[in-house]
């Protein structure tokens, strides 16, 4: 570096060559290299754990999605499909589960709208469900974390059990089964909680019959 | 098995993995920055950033390589930003607004990673890798390096040198988090997490439905987005986003992940100064204030305490996903904020009283516990100086702590290190609470809006980036005002550690005697933990009270 230039300077450009370096190592040659590993090692997990219906991508597996009926004149939210597992209210977009809006409803543990949404939602799914107010459970009553949580627990889904069943003229015993079947229990027994992933439970729905 | 047991199995689960990694990890980074061999790779490194890899630095030239990189790297990620839509793999995201591309540079510089931006709407690919994952690196990098100063302070005699930042920078880089990011980013992508250059992809739902997937190069930048306490989410809802972090155990080692590179690095600090037992000391008073933090939280959550919502709803699941449960969230809380990390896999603002005000307390330690990669150790360093000060005074003895006298000068270092961050927060929290336009941003009412706000600036000087986020932060006022404070926070501290650094390394040691106190017994863990808990207490009390306080006793 040429020794005219004061050493203020000369620190300064240092600090920039040395950043262009580390940028090239780690903000290039790091991520292209993970890239190329996990392209070949884990394609599947790399692309998103997509999930196929006839040979095309209906979503991933890690990602929810509204299952509701189309929106109807005047209305201004869509209702729930009574021929699908429903999964948690989400606070991701307008209506619920859009990932280019990922996000919770950061409403406070006494907030007055809180409230009232659990009160709603209650007794939404409670008459949606057929079943008694006080049995439904919390993960059917509070938005979660991403607003895309995929997951429900399995006493929810046990509860939308005979509703679906009726929607789709199916014995309660089959879909009472798959639900089981569905269950995923802890990673190494321990970690986490239990449950049952709706958008691979309602695919394998599609595939009844 | 029963949730209570998965819980307890999953917490020692995570101890056992600390405590096997302590070793290893720790006299492996002892040994980096100490060893006199470069690598080649390293020489080449020196050469193409013009550096001498041989000389020596002042404290006073250290402070200046490492503020000149830190001003050098703000200005480029913020002109990045401002052009992001110019280059590459922008998959059509505009220019980033001026007030949140400083916000958003300053966050990252200063290992932040507060983020009033949502990643899926607001930052290309490029710069998501290229400018804020290399900030991720380096600045996790120089909180290594400027601790490694201050050990070198009590290890060195009648010297002005401490070492050499441009050395100590690519050391990290290249030996500690580079290969240690690739090994797990390959782990996290075989349990989930996607790695891809897809953008976004458009599909039709299985109930017939319109859904944008959005793609990424995420593991590699979840990797060191923990390992190296950034906590910057690749997507607004962070590591609760299922693309970052499907399922409990993904979620389980990014928690081991942001842990262990702070809780290694005492046995780094012990092997360094040649006694191992002090490193313990230290690790200890970490790990107490560690579980007890995650014992409080875990069973706020659990029980629902003080939360009308929590006990209408029939558990705190609000903000939590149900793949993690209250367990899983609990533990990556604490240890997120207690490291400076702030990723979060659920969202604190809907919280228990006493489980969110937790989290906030946790970032007022001062991201001790065990803090922040480098940061949280020189920040408990400072704390056991003041404690080692203190003891002295009750005796009526110059103080010494490892040799080195506590003298005057290095008492006002010490104490303006403690100063600088409460006052940070407090003028900040304060000043936006007297605009009633910033005052307006809080989205929930009374004492819990007031948590917002404390928490914004709480996060923000002590260099955490976590969020209440129901605030609305994304405005000019807010960008401009918490960025300066993560800069103050970053920076004004780091300039006390290496000047006390300095001042150590000039020191003569004085040779152990009987009066001298000893620093690696419990009585000694007990005095700091005290020191610790008074200093937080009293300078934090009255804020606390207004905002988490008031609202569980509501």
């Amino acid at each position: 570096m040429p020794s005219f230039l004061p050493p203020v300077v000369r620190n300064h450009v240092s600090a920039l060559r040395m950043l262009l370096v580390f940028t090239v190592i780690t903000g290039v040659v790091y991520p292209l290299a993970v890239t190329g590993v996990a392209q070949a090692a884990f394609p599947d997990q790399a692309n998103g754990s997509l999930v196929k219906q006839n040979g095309k991508v209906v979503g991933s597996s890690l990602i929810g999605q509204n299952f509701n009926l189309p929106l109807k004149e005047g209305q201004t939210s869509p209702n729930p499909d009574p021929k699908w597992f429903q999964s948690r209210p989400s606070a991701a977009g307008t209506n619920g589960y859009d990932p280019t809006a990922s996000g919770a409803s950061n409403l406070g543990p006494n907030s007055t709208v809180l409230i009232q949404d659990i009160n709603q939602r209650r007794a939404a799914v409670a008459k949606f469900d057929g079943v008694d107010p006080s049995t439904v459970p919390v993960d059917a009553l509070t938005a979660s974390g991403s607003g895309l949580d995929p997951d429900i627990s399995s006493a929810y889904a046990y509860e939308q059990v005979n509703r679906v069943a009726k929607a789709r003229g199916l014995d309660p015993a089959v879909v009472r089964k798959l639900v089981s079947d569905h269950i995923t229990g802890r990673p190494l027994g321990f970690l986490g909680n239990e449950y049952v992933d709706v958008v691979t439970l309602n695919l394998a729905l599609t595939n009844l019959k | 098995m029963n949730e209570t047991l998965a819980g307890w199995l999953q917490v020692i689960a995570l101890i056992g993995a600390l405590a096997l990694s302590f070793r290893p990890l720790g006299d492996y980074m002892a040994h980096v920055l100490t060893t006199g061999k470069h690598w080649r790779v390293e020489r080449m490194v020196y050469r193409a950033g013009g550096v001498d890899g041989d000389a020596e630095q002042t404290w006073g030239a250290y402070l200046r390589s490492v503020l000149a990189f830190s001003l050098i790297s703000l200005v480029f990620l913020y002109g990045f930003q401002r052009l992001q839509n110019h280059f590459l793999l922008s998959i059509g995201m505009k220019a980033v607004s001026p007030a949140l591309a400083f916000n958003t540079a300053a966050s990252f510089v200063t290992n932040t990673n507060w983020q009033a931006y949502s990643g899926e709407s607001t930052m290309g690919h490029l710069v998501q890798m290229a400018g804020l994952a290399v900030q991720n690196f380096v600045s996790a990098a120089v909180g290594i390096a400027v601790v490694a100063t201050l050990i070198r302070g009590f290890t060195r005699k009648k010297t002005s040198y401490v070492g050499n930042f441009w050395v100590d920078l690519t050391r990290i880089v290249l030996r500690i988090l580079l290969p240690i990011s690739f090994l797990f980013a390959i782990v996290l992508v075989a349990g989930g997490v996607i790695e891809n250059f897809h953008g976004i992809q458009s599909i039709t739902t299985i109930a017939g439905d319109h859904q944008s997937l959005t793609g990424g190069p995420v593991a590699s930048q979840e990797a060191i987005k923990e390992l190296g306490t950034n906590g910057g989410g690749f997507y607004n809802a962070n590591s609760a986003h299922p693309f970052e972090n499907p399922n409990a155990f993904t979620n389980w080692l990014e928690i081991y992940l942001l842990l262990v590179i702070g809780f290694s690095l005492p046995r780094t600090f012990g092997t360094m100064v040649g006694d191992k037992r002090q490193g313990y000391a230290i690790v200890a008073v970490m790990g107490l204030i560690w579980a007890s933090s995650v014992a409080i939280v875990t069973a706020n959550e659990l029980h629902s305490v003080s939360s009308s919502a929590g006990h209408l709803a029939g558990g705190m699941m609000e903000g939590k996903e149900q793949r993690f449960g209250i367990w899983a969230s609990a533990l990556f809380a604490v240890s997120t904020t207690l490291t400076s990390c702030g990723a979060v896999n659920s969202f604190h603002d809907s919280f228990t009283p006493g489980g969110g005000g937790m989290t906030i307390f946790n970032m007022m330690l001062g991201e001790i516990a065990p803090g922040g990669t480098g940061s949280g150790l020189y920040g408990i360093l400072i704390l056991a100086i003041v404690a080692v000060f203190v003891a002295g005074l009750m005796v009526g003895r110059t103080p010494e702590y490892l040799g080195k006298k506590l003298t005057g000068r290095e008492m006002k270092f010490a104490s303006l290190y403690i100063l600088t961050t409460p006052a940070v927060v407090l003028v900040g929290a304060g000043i936006a609470m007297a605009l009633p336009g910033e005052r307006a941003g809080m989205l929930n009412t009374g004492p819990h809006g007031f948590s917002e706000v404390l928490y914004a600036f709480t996060s923000a000087a002590n260099n955490n980036g976590s969020a209440f986020a129901g605030i609305t932060v994304n405005t000019d006022w807010y960008n401009t005002a918490l960025g300066l404070a993560m800069l103050f926070g970053r920076f004004l501290p780091m300039v006390f550690v290496l000047g006390l650094a300095g001042s150590l390394a000039k020191q003569q040691p004085v040779p152990v005697n009987a009066g001298t106190l000893p620093t690696h017994r419990p009585q000694f863990v007990g005095l700091l933990l005290g020191v610790i808990l008074i200093v937080v207490g009293l300078t934090y009390f009255p804020a606390l009270a207004l905002g988490p306080i008031a609202e569980g006793l509501h």
